[in-house]
């Protein structure tokens, strides 16, 4: 049994824009899967169907073995949503959204305050408890969102651009729970504009646009089709011109800085062999792009051209 | 949704309404208390001691009862259609359309909530008149009955405006263009006895007469209308509401893309 099915979703809405185009796909219990896609390229629908506030049009979808047409109450059960923009109300306290939304769920007042203070302490949020959420920082505020999807815990998490506008610190602290969780069995689906969020985290992906799946595969896969990777060098003394290494193409940037376009089938230990036959010492050396920002731009434009 | 998980989830929209509404109380309960408070003393008992008897009552007697029912009708709408609209002008509505929730017991819930405003303030306004009148309760299963009947009434219709608003612009057409004036034409502060035969036949139309009406029959035992047509008038309009408020929240009126 899969945690989410979906085939042939189409979803047209009533100005007669298609924002799916018949798009399928499979995510497996207890995996961290990214579902990528440019503005418009139709995440949010896909979200939004399976959490009931958009109408799909055509298509069928699966939720831990649940149809959505034959039982979404049950379905809904399984997921804990994520949205973009804030969705509670910006006059209760931290604490009543967290226990309300657990009541929604069925869940008595005595489980739902222990749950509540569980993922409030967890996301640092309990000595906030009694605060109106409208005095909670952008951070904090998409911690909340977490914290109240997380309450019923669900199977399956859903997760729309959740670190937008998050500072790096909390992002990365962000990741550290989401991978927790995912460890502990949750299944994670995240849509993201942060490519790196999606490399490091997830391990399946599907890249979307124009409502048609681009790509399914896993992350490791999609990252060995690059063909190419490009390599920033900082050497230690400053350099007249940009040293020759035979079969690469070398780039000097400024007086430290150099760039390097290494191919697959090429290694990097050949570079530095070539640096040093010229006495060139190197300090430092990093991406200069994130690998699946690139794949991901040329796929999209692979598409569209 | 076990039943027993849809009583949680109900209680717990009716919990997140008193608490709204009480979080807010110098919006919601102090300004109807001050308001029926000036027509206690304005209209019943400067201008009333000049008016005389009204339907054997004195004027004060006869003007209470209304009063209390205009004050619970429109705590009632406003409740659902402030809470209701705002939930969804904010988002927050989507908290319950993504949870297993059935849409009736989201109905059932609001619509208590926007009751327990109605009672709330009409407990109030009901204590307030005790400093002006004397309150002999004539039937209380009646009064009772169309108080909590028509708070229900009320609190449809504001679900159904809430749906509806675009802006809250929106949530204040129907008080200020329809309520108001009907609640003012409805018998509040006069007996349809004292209009030309042809404006008690348009009266007959206004249905804020008859739970008017009905309710100060409760209370003092007399009414311009025949309180069995006026209770089957209101269950009427209460089952005909419901269903179209449930149908607006299963089609997604408004509130799903």
């Amino acid at each position: 049994m899969t945690a989410l099915t979906i085939e042939n979703l189409e979803k047209t809405y009533a100005g007669g824009f298609q924002a799916l185009k018949g798009i399928s796909l499979e995510v497996a219990p207890g995996d961290f899967f990214a579902l990528l896609g440019p503005n418009g390229a139709g995440k949010s629908t896909t979200i939004g169907i399976l959490c009931s506030l958009v109408r799909k049009t055509a298509g069928q979808v699966n939720v831990f073995g649940i149809d959505i047409d034959q039982d979404f109450s049950a379905a809904k059960r399984e997921i804990g949503v994520v949205p973009q923009e804030f969705n509670f109300n910006q006059f209760e306290n931290v604490l009543d959204i967290v226990v309300n939304q657990a009541g929604y769920y069925g869940l008595s007042r005595a489980v739902a305050h222990q749950r509540a203070e569980k993922y409030l302490t967890k996301l640092g949020l309990w000595d906030k408890r009694n605060q109106p959420s409208r005095n909670l920082s952008g951070g904090m505020k998409r911690r909340l969102m977490i914290a109240r999807a997380l309450v019923h815990e669900p199977r399956l998490l859903i997760l729309d651009e959740p670190t937008a506008g998050v500072d790096i610190e909390l992002r990365r602290s962000m990741w550290e729970f989401l991978r927790e969780i995912n460890a502990a069995g949750t299944t994670i689906i995240l849509t993201t504009h942060y490519l790196e969020e999606a490399e490091s985290l997830c391990r399946n992906i599907a890249i979307i646009n124009h409502g048609e799946i681009v790509q399914k595969t896993s992350v490791k896969a999609l990252l060995k089709q690059l063909n190419k990777e490009v390599f920033i060098i900082d050497t230690r003394a400053p350099l007249a011109a940009a040293p020759q290494a035979s079969g690469y193409v070398v780039r000097q940037l400024d007086e430290h800085t150099l760039e390097v376009e290494v191919e697959r089938g090429q290694s990097l230990n050949d570079v530095f062999k070539a640096l040093e036959a010229q006495k060139i010492e190197v300090v430092s050396m990093r991406n200069k792009a994130n690998r699946l920002e690139e794949m991901f731009v040329s796929l999209i434009k692979q598409q569209e051209g | 949704m076990h039943i027993s998980a849809q009583w949680i989830s109900f209680s717990t929209i009716v919990r997140k309404e008193i608490r709204r509404f009480m979080r807010i109380w110098v919006q919601t309960l102090l300004p109807p208390a001050i308001t029926m408070a000036l027509y206690f003393v304005i209209f019943g008992a400067l201008i009333g001691a000049r008016i005389g008897d009204m339907g054997g009552f004195s004027y004060m007697e006869f003007v209470v009862p209304g009063l209390i029912m205009m004050s619970v009708l429109t705590n009632s709408y406003s409740n659902v259609v402030s809470s209701f609209y705002s939930a969804k002008f904010q988002h927050s509505i989507e908290e319950l359309l993504v949870s297993p929730t059935p849409n009736y017991v989201i109905l059932a819930g609001y619509i208590v909530g926007g009751v327990c405003r109605g009672l709330a303030v009409g407990l109030i306004v009901t204590l307030m008149s005790l400093f002006f009148t004397d309150l002999q309760v004539h039937s209380l299963s009646v009064t009772v009955s169309i108080v909590v009947l028509t708070s229900v009434l009320f609190s449809l219709m504001g679900l159904i405006n809430a749906v509806f608003a675009n802006s809250f612009d929106d949530i204040s057409i129907i008080p200020t263009f329809v309520l108001t004036p009907l609640t003012y034409l409805g018998g509040v502060f006069y007996s349809i006895d004292l209009l030309p035969e042809f404006w008690q036949g348009v009266s007959q139309l206004n249905p804020i007469l008859y739970v008017v009406n009905t309710f100060r029959y409760g209370i003092l035992g007399v009414s311009d209308v025949n309180i069995v047509t006026a209770f089957l008038g209101v269950l009427a309009f209460i089952v005909i509401l419901f269903a179209a408020s449930l149908w607006l929240l299963n089609n997604g009126k408004r509130l799903r893309s």
